[in-house]
This record gives C-alpha cells, sequence and structure tokens, in this order.
C-alpha cells in the first residue's frame, strides 16, 4: 500500500523543540509502536541500551520485552527472522547496527527480502523495516563507516531511502514502517546529532520524493544524505562567487525521483551528484547515467560525480582527505567550461 | 510473556545408533535402540504407508516428465518417503511448514496441488502455490535461509500467544551454512515452537557428509545450542514419525526447538542435470535401495495383517491417479504473461517500471506484427 502521511497515528502535535535526528528517530519508533501493536523491533543492543547511537533509547521500558528487545549478536539470523516476522503478519523494524556490519545479511536480503513479493505474486509482501546507520565523518575505526546503499539500490525489490534531518527522519521512518513494502532505511550517522526545530508528528515529502531544499539557476546539486549539508555549504559559498546553486536532496535512492530531478536540471542545464561512497559502480553512476539519457539535449556539460576516492573507507586521521567536501564540490564544477 | 527464558541446557548426546522403531525386514524394535518411543498405531502407519506410496509415484512421474523435457529441473526425493512424509505428517494444517528444493512431495501431502507445486521447476514463475492458505513457504533454493524464516514466524507466533508450531527441513550440506547456526542458535535463545528435521541424505550435490562435519552425528550439534536432538533412521517412517511428533508436541506446550536428523539415502542425482557415477558408486545405491523404506513398511503391515490386497490396489489406483493428474498437467502448455513480469515486484507501482512494461509492451505488439505479416509456413 502507498502510506499516507494521515495513517500517522500519533499523538497531538507539540510546540516546537530543539530534536536531533537521533531523537526524531527515536520519536518515530515510539508512536508506530503505539499507533500498531505489529510493530516490533530488534537488533543488538537495542534494549536496555537503547542502541549505540541512542535511536531506540527507553523504548523497552516504555513497551516491554515483547515489542523491543535485544537479539543474538547475528545479522542474518536478525533479517532472516524478521522475514519469518512479516510472513506471519508482524512488522519489523530491525536495526544492523553499523552498515557494514549488514554484510552477514546480505543473502537474506538479495534473495528473500528483495524477492518474497515478486515470488509470490504479490500473495506475500513483506513490511519490514532495515534500519542502517551508515556513512563516515564519525572517526570510526575500520567497518563503522561504509556507505553500502549502491549494494541495496542494484537489487530490484529493495525500497531503498536516506533521510538527512530531522523532520524527514521521522516522517520516513514512520511511511516506511507503515509500507506493505520492505525498505531499507539507511540513516547518516554524522547527522544523528544535527539539530532542528520540530513540531511532532510532522509530516514531510512522501519518501520516494526528491526535494529542493535550496532554489538556484545555474547547478543543480544532487546529494541525499550526509552530503546534502555538503551541498548546501558549497551553494552558499558558490553564492558568494556568484553561481547560484539548486540543491536536491534525493531522499529517496529507490526509487528514483526522475520528475524532480529531471525538472531541476533541465531548468539549470548542469548537474552534479555528491556521495560519499567509492565513485567506480557507485550510486552516482546511476544517477549520472539516467540524468544525461533523459534530459541530454537540455544538458550543457557532462554530469559530474564528486564522491569519495575509489579505496576502502580511510581510517580516522585519514577519512577527511577521503570525504567529499564543499571545496571539492567547487573545484570539481570548475572544470566545466563556463562560456557565459 | 516475557523474552526472558530461564536457562536451561540440554547436555544429553544423542544416541549414536539412529532411532529405530521398524527395523529393515519390518519387524517392531523394541529396548534401547528405539530410543523410547512407541511404535505408532497401526492405522497411522496405514496412512504413512498409502501417502509414502502415493508419494513416490508423484516423484518417479516427474522425474519421468523431466527426462521428457517437460521440466525444468526436478530434485527428487526417491528413498526419502520415510522423512520427507513422516515428520510432514505430524503438523497440523494451522501449523507452517519452511521447505527446500527437495521436498515437492512433502508438499504433495500436505494437499497442495501439483500443478502448483510443480510451476517453478516447469519454469513459469519461481512460486506456484498460496503460501497463506497452505501455511507453507515458498521451496528454498538458498540453504538454510528459510530455517530462519522459521524461527521467525513462531517467534511471532509466541508473542500473540498463537499455539502453532513451524517445522523446516534442511539438507546435510545445509548444516555447515552459518544459516543453519543463526537459526538454531536464535530458536533455542528464543525458545520459539521449532522443528528442525535435518534430512541427512549423505550427498551435497557430490559432496559425502564426511567433507561437511567431523562431528558423530548432526544431531550431535542441537547439543551446543541448548536443545534437545535425536538422531534418527531416516528410513523408518515409524521413528521420523514418532520423533517428530513428540517434538512438535513439546514445541506446542512451551518446551522450545528441536533438532532432528534422519539417517536416509539420495537414491537418485541430486537433479536431472547431475551425473552421480562420477562420485558415488551403483554398489552403494543398491545397499540403500535394500534398505527402502516403503518396502520395510510394507513388510510390517503385512506381517499384522493390516494390508489387504483390497487396500493395497485403492492406494495403488489413487497413487496412478495422481501420476495421471500430473501428466495431464504438464503435458499441457503453461500460459504465461511476459507483462506480469512488472506487476508483483513492489506494493508501490515504480514509474520506471511502468515504463519498462510498457516498452515490453511495444516490443510485444511489434512482435505480433511482424508474425502476422509473415507468409503461413514462412521460417521453417
Amino acid at each position: 500500500m502507498t502510506a499516507t502521511t494521515t495513517e500517522h497515528a500519533a499523538p497531538a502535535a507539540s510546540a516546537p523543540t530543539q530534536l536531533t535526528m537521533a531523537g526524531a528517530l527515536n520519536a518515530a519508533l515510539r508512536d508506530a509502536m503505539t499507533g500498531d501493536d505489529r510493530v516490533v523491533v530488534y537488533g543488538e543492543d537495542v534494549g536496555p541500551l537503547g542502541g549505540v547511537f541512542r535511536v531506540t533509547d527507553g523504548l523497552q521500558a516504555q513497551f516491554g520485552e515483547d515489542r523491543i528487545w535485544d537479539s543474538p549478536l547475528a545479522e542474518s539470523g536478525i533479517i532472516g527472522t524478521a522475514i519469518g516476522m512479516a510472513m506471519y503478519g508482524m512488522r519489523p523494524v530491525v536495526e544492523m547496527q553499523f552498515d557494514a556490519f549488514s554484510y552477514p545479511a546480505f543473502e537474506q536480503m538479495v534473495s528473500h527480502v528483495a524477492k518474497m513479493r515478486n515470488r509470490t505474486k504479490g500473495r506475500m509482501s513483506l513490511p519490514m523495516v532495515v534500519r542502517i546507520p551508515c556513512a563516515g565523518a564519525i572517526g570510526g575505526v575500520e567497518h563503522h563507516s561504509d556507505s553500502s546503499e549502491a549494494y541495496w539500490t542494484a537489487t530490484p525489490g529493495l525500497t531503498v531511502v536516506m533521510p538527512s534531518n530531522p523532520a524527514d527522519a521521522y516522517s520516513m521512518l514512520r511511511e516506511a514502517i507503515a509500507s506493505d513494502d520492505p525498505v531499507v532505511f539507511m540513516e547518516p550517522k554524522s547527522r544523528y546529532w544535527s539539530k532542528a526545530p520540530l513540531s511532532l508528528p510532522v509530516t514531510t515529502a512522501p519518501m520516494d520524493r526528491a526535494v529542493v531544499v535550496r532554489e538556484g539557476t545555474d547547478v543543480t546539486l544532487l546529494a541525499y544524505g550526509p552530503t546534502v549539508r555538503t551541498a548546501l555549504e558549497s551553494a552558499d559559498a558558490a553564492a558568494a562567487e556568484g553561481l547560484s546553486i539548486e540543491v536536491v536532496d534525493l531522499r529517496s535512492l529507490s526509487p528514483f525521483d526522475d520528475e524532480t530531478v529531471g525538472a531541476s536540471v533541465r531548468k539549470t542545464s548542469r548537474a552534479a551528484v555528491i556521495h560519499e561512497a567509492a565513485q567506480f559502480g557507485g550510486y552516482g553512476a546511476e544517477v549520472a547515467a539516467r540524468v544525461t539519457e533523459r534530459n541530454f539535449h537540455h544538458l550543457a556539460a557532462p554530469v559530474l560525480r564528486i564522491t569519495g576516492f575509489d579505496i576502502p573507507f580511510p581510517s580516522p586521521k585519514l577519512e577527511e582527505f577521503h570525504l567529499p567536501t564543499p571545496d571539492r564540490v567547487l573545484a570539481a564544477l570548475d572544470t566545466w567550461e563556463w562560456d557565459d | 510473556m516475557s523474552l526472558n527464558v530461564e536457562h536451561q541446557s540440554v547436555r544429553t548426546l544423542p544416541s549414536e545408533k539412529p532411532i529405530r522403531l521398524l527395523d529393515n525386514a519390518g519387524h517392531a524394535v523394541r529396548g534401547a535402540a528405539s530410543g523410547g518411543f512407541e511404535l505408532p498405531e497401526l492405522g497411522t502407519l496405514l496412512e504413512l504407508y498409502r501417502r509414502m506410496v502415493i508419494a513416490r509415484r508423484f516423484d518417479v512421474q516427474v522425474t519421468a516428465l523431466t527426462k521428457q523435457g517437460r521440466l525444468a529441473t526436478y530434485p527428487s526425493a526417491y528413498g526419502q518417503e520415510a522423512c520427507e512424509i513422516g515428520a510432514i505428517s505430524a503438523i497440523e494444517a494451522r501449523d507452517w511448514f519452511f521447505p527446500t528444493y527437495r521436498d515437492s512431495i512433502a508438499l504433495l501431502t500436505r494437499g497442495i496441488e501439483p500443478g502448483d507445486i510443480l510451476q517453478s521447476f516447469r519454469g513459469d514463475w519461481h512460486n506456484g502455490y498460496d503460501q497463506h492458505a497452505h501455511r507453507t513457504a515458498s521451496q528454498a533454493t538458498p540453504l538454510a535461509t528459510q530455517a530462519l524464516h522459521a524461527v521467525g514466524l513462531a517467534h511471532a507466533a509466541r508473542l500473540r500467544h498463537d499455539p502453532i508450531v513451524t517445522m523446516t527441513y534442511l539438507g546435510d550440506g545445509a548444516t555447515s551454512e552459518g544459516d543453519a547456526h543463526e537459526a538454531f542458535n536464535f530458536a533455542a535463545v528464543w525458545q520459539t515452537p521449532t522443528v528442525f528435521l535435518v534430512q541427512n541424505n549423505q550427498f551435497a550435490i557430490s559432496v559425502p557428509l564426511s567433507r561437511q562435519t567431523r562431528a558423530a552425528t548432526l544431531a550431535d550439534k542441537a547439543v551446543g545450542y541448548g536443545m534437545p536432538g535425536y538422531h534418527v533412521d531416516g528410513n523408518d517412517v515409524a521413528a521420523v514419525y514418532a520423533v517428530t511428533r513428540a517434538a512438535v508436541e513439546r514445541a506446542r506446550a512451551g518446551g522450545g526447538p528441536t533438532l532432528i536428523e534422519g539417517l536416509t539415502y539420495r537414491i537418485e542425482a541430486h537433479t536431472n542435470s547431475d551425473d552421480p557415477t562420477r562420485y558415488r558408486q551403483s554398489r552403494d545405491v543398491e545397499h540403500w535401495k535394500r534398505r527402502d523404506p516403503i518396502e520395510r513398511l510394507e513388510k510390517y503391515l503385512v506381517s499384522e495383517g493390516a494390508l489387504s490386497e483390497s487396500v493395497r490396489a485403492e492406494i495403488t489406483d489413487a497413487a496412478e491417479s495422481v501420476a495421471a493428474h500430473t501428466r495431464d498437467l504438464m503435458t499441457v502448455e503453461a500460459e504465461i504473461d511476459p507483462l506480469e513480469l512488472f506487476d508483483h515486484v513492489y506494493a508501490r507501482p515504480r514509474a520506471a517500471l511502468l515504463e519498462q512494461r510498457a516498452r515490453l509492451e511495444a516490443e510485444l505488439a511489434d512482435a505480433a506484427v511482424r508474425a502476422a505479416a509473415q507468409p503461413t509456413g514462412a521460417g521453417r
């Protein structure tokens, strides 16, 4: 089903308070669990500890161990059992503690989560959400900073979304939990502590839509998750030099919102995509190809990819050299020929 | 109910000799070898016999149809009927079953239509039966993955105080997979009502059990998870039924999971594309053919006077009727709709998929126009 935001069962809107993304996610889980007793939450350390990022803080105390519990430490087991729970009619929301730790679950994700509905001609949907804290810039040691989105977006049957701010985090997680399709819900770790004034419940754009978060006329920067901030900072810096940058927060990586992105690109005639993940075979390759295929005659320059290097994610002292920065973004835009 | 189950570890090793209630000559086994299990009553055994005979006739028929090219592939369970039928007969319609690709005859016994079972092997669609209606998951091809689904569904049911049991079949090779370990462990930690039947048919395609494990029996693995394990003669349907039935009852009563190993043998090739002469001796196959599960029970039923000629004829007729029905179904070409490829991937329609659907629709229309333009008989 298409989750309409009116189905969000939640208390009446509160006065705006400063809320972090982690807090917004916590509130979304709490409201979803309150509104639907089929929603259960489990994973590693999500119980008394409240998750290593505290996204599930206080939920076990409120809902009890039958609604949220610590599972054995095995990611394939977590996803595989969540499939069984969804088959029964529950709506499991499970956590992969860090995105590189989701790899043991790859087979369950690709062979079953993604394929069950199609395999059964729609008779068996898997309404489950796989929360994956992702990406770097938190000083994490190896395996704590990966950007694995392209593994999931390359798999038909998965819906893959990534919020960049607290309001979207709340609204998109509620929508993901209400969705009959399985959703890979990627949470940019470096944004967990970013704050915004919020009145909950909040409903933002549908989770399958991209959103123009800053209007501009000369360039479209396509970003998602942690790089939305990078793009906005780039736009600020470029404005000082007289370059007007439009920033599109993709939000939904699969499906891809061709309509919103296309409208922006046809307006600016130049586009670049920014992500932390390595470039080769990365998500930006798909974005560049789609944007080019569909908008070639409107483009004044090739679509650029401004990404991490084609290397394994670096150790904490080296990650700043790997991650795309506003300087790298602006330098990349300078490589285009500018006639006017 | 709290998920904090009291910690009780099970440390009794399964018997090294498989539990057996009927020996190969069809005599009832008593004493220690029976593992304390009772021989099921004659009526139950006769029904198990009937189911096994029908299952084998179906299996032989489908293998033949596959050799004729009517199916893309078919993994036969010939010789494994005691495991396949004994265990599935121990659960009820309300329980859930999580089978593998080799367990088609268990699906038949569960009441699923032959045509629906064989859709996947014929290549019409990946799965052909209604899983909810039969409380039977699709036949898993990736090894041991379905065991976790069985554990998850059982746990969900337990949270809902729904007294159902889940049963899953695995092969000996599958016990090497990480998902088997994770399923056994999750089931034991969560104390889910799950029965794991490992059909040890001694080969994972070509690789013998000795290259899968150093454990004395596969049932021994249960001890490490803190759950009961049973090593059973997998060609003795009476033993398989009795042991799985007890495990199902314990699970339903809140006693948690059980791991059962049925020691059996894969008489046929892995699939029609396999060549078993490259990795095993025909004398070994002959040895196991002489331990046939159906003949064993037949000898016992005859000795007990429970298998009259009329009953035998009724069973044969029923089996032939299933075979004929299956032949009829498989000789008719299935109707397939290429445009359906796009219809079930997502609950929420996607613009990109609708575009691709339209593209294929146009390709099909073009092809139809070209075909219509060809003079009749052209292209032969």
